[in-house]
């Protein structure tokens, strides 16, 4: 009976001295905000603290930088683990393609089809129609060229015989 | 992925590994763009033939592929009409008057390139004017 009060007493005081040097949460979460604030890509996230479980929220640039800030995290004395809710940034659209005015289109279209008699063009609002029929082996060629001039869209309707 | 960059991931993967500089891959209203140049004639060739495989009737429209041969001044061109001679104009279009004529397998001199569709050629004749880029081969 006195062994296991002692043993108690041991325990207690031994797991008290094990969770005061626990470092706090907010202590944790100071760390890791001050250490995000020194690196350049991490710019953009930032950590609350639970229970030494770090979870990250914020929008970063992309994904190197999203695998930084839970690097960096994971770093610092105290964090059991991360939760990593970091967003990244979408890439510009990027431009989007020239297309030529119709006047234009219907210049090109008429030199195009020059050498296909059978083969009747419209041009209407950037897209090019075909109609009529065309030789197999030159389908690839006209399309090719139709390809060039820069339209919104070609609608093949054309017989291929 | 899109669905269209789905379809078309063969012909994709081939204009990244074919050396085409200014590879632009874009979509807008459901038309996958590919444009650039390719440093040769055989490159768009290859790439036009995987894009017949994936269409071969060229009838989905959902593609469009504006891949030229990068040509500079002093390129020399074959004529490679079907049989007949190039007509060689005034000014770029077919509605130009007819300067001069290119025969058949004929190699002419690029003297620069005004768009995608007609070159300013100079023949060994000497004979001068603009020619459909379609029947030119860059050599």
């Amino acid at each position: 009976m006195k062994i296991s009060k002692i043993l108690l007493a041991v325990f207690l005081s031994a797991s008290v001295l094990f969770f005061s040097c626990k470092p706090k949460d907010s202590d944790v979460q100071a760390k890791i905000t001050e250490k995000f604030a020194a690196t350049p890509e991490c710019s953009g996230a930032s950590a609350s603290v639970t229970d030494g479980v770090a979870t990250l929220t914020g929008q970063v640039k992309d994904d190197a930088c999203k695998n930084m800030a839970e690097n960096t995290a994971k770093d610092i004395k105290g964090v059991k683990s991360v939760v990593n809710d970091l967003t990244t940034t979408p890439p510009p659209p990027p431009p989007a393609p020239a297309v030529n005015p119709d006047s234009e289109l219907t210049k090109g279209v008429t030199d195009a089809t020059k050498d296909f008699p059978t083969v009747t063009a419209a041009v209407n609002n950037g897209e090019i129609t075909l109609t009529g029929s065309i030789k197999r082996a030159d389908l690839q060629k006209l399309m090719q060229t139709l390809n060039t001039l820069k339209p919104k869209k070609i609608n093949n309707q054309l017989t291929i015989k | 992925m899109s669905q269209l960059q789905d379809k078309y991931k063969q012909l994709i993967d081939a204009a990244n590994a074919s050396g085409i500089s200014n590879l632009q891959i874009n979509e807008q209203d459901n038309v996958l763009h590919i444009d650039g140049d390719a440093p040769d004639g055989a490159s768009k060739d290859k790439l036009w033939d995987i894009y017949g495989k994936i269409d071969p009737d060229f009838r989905a429209g959902d593609v469009l592929m504006n891949v030229n041969v990068s040509v500079s001044a002093g390129t020399k061109a074959k004529v490679t009409t079907d049989s007949t001679n190039l007509n060689i104009r005034q000014g770029p279009g077919t509605d130009q008057p007819i300067v001069g004529k290119a025969a058949h397998g004929e190699i002419v001199t690029l003297q620069s390139k005004t768009n995608d569709q007609w070159w300013l050629i100079k023949t060994d004749g000497g004979v001068e004017g603009y020619a459909y880029a379609q029947y030119l081969s860059p050599q």
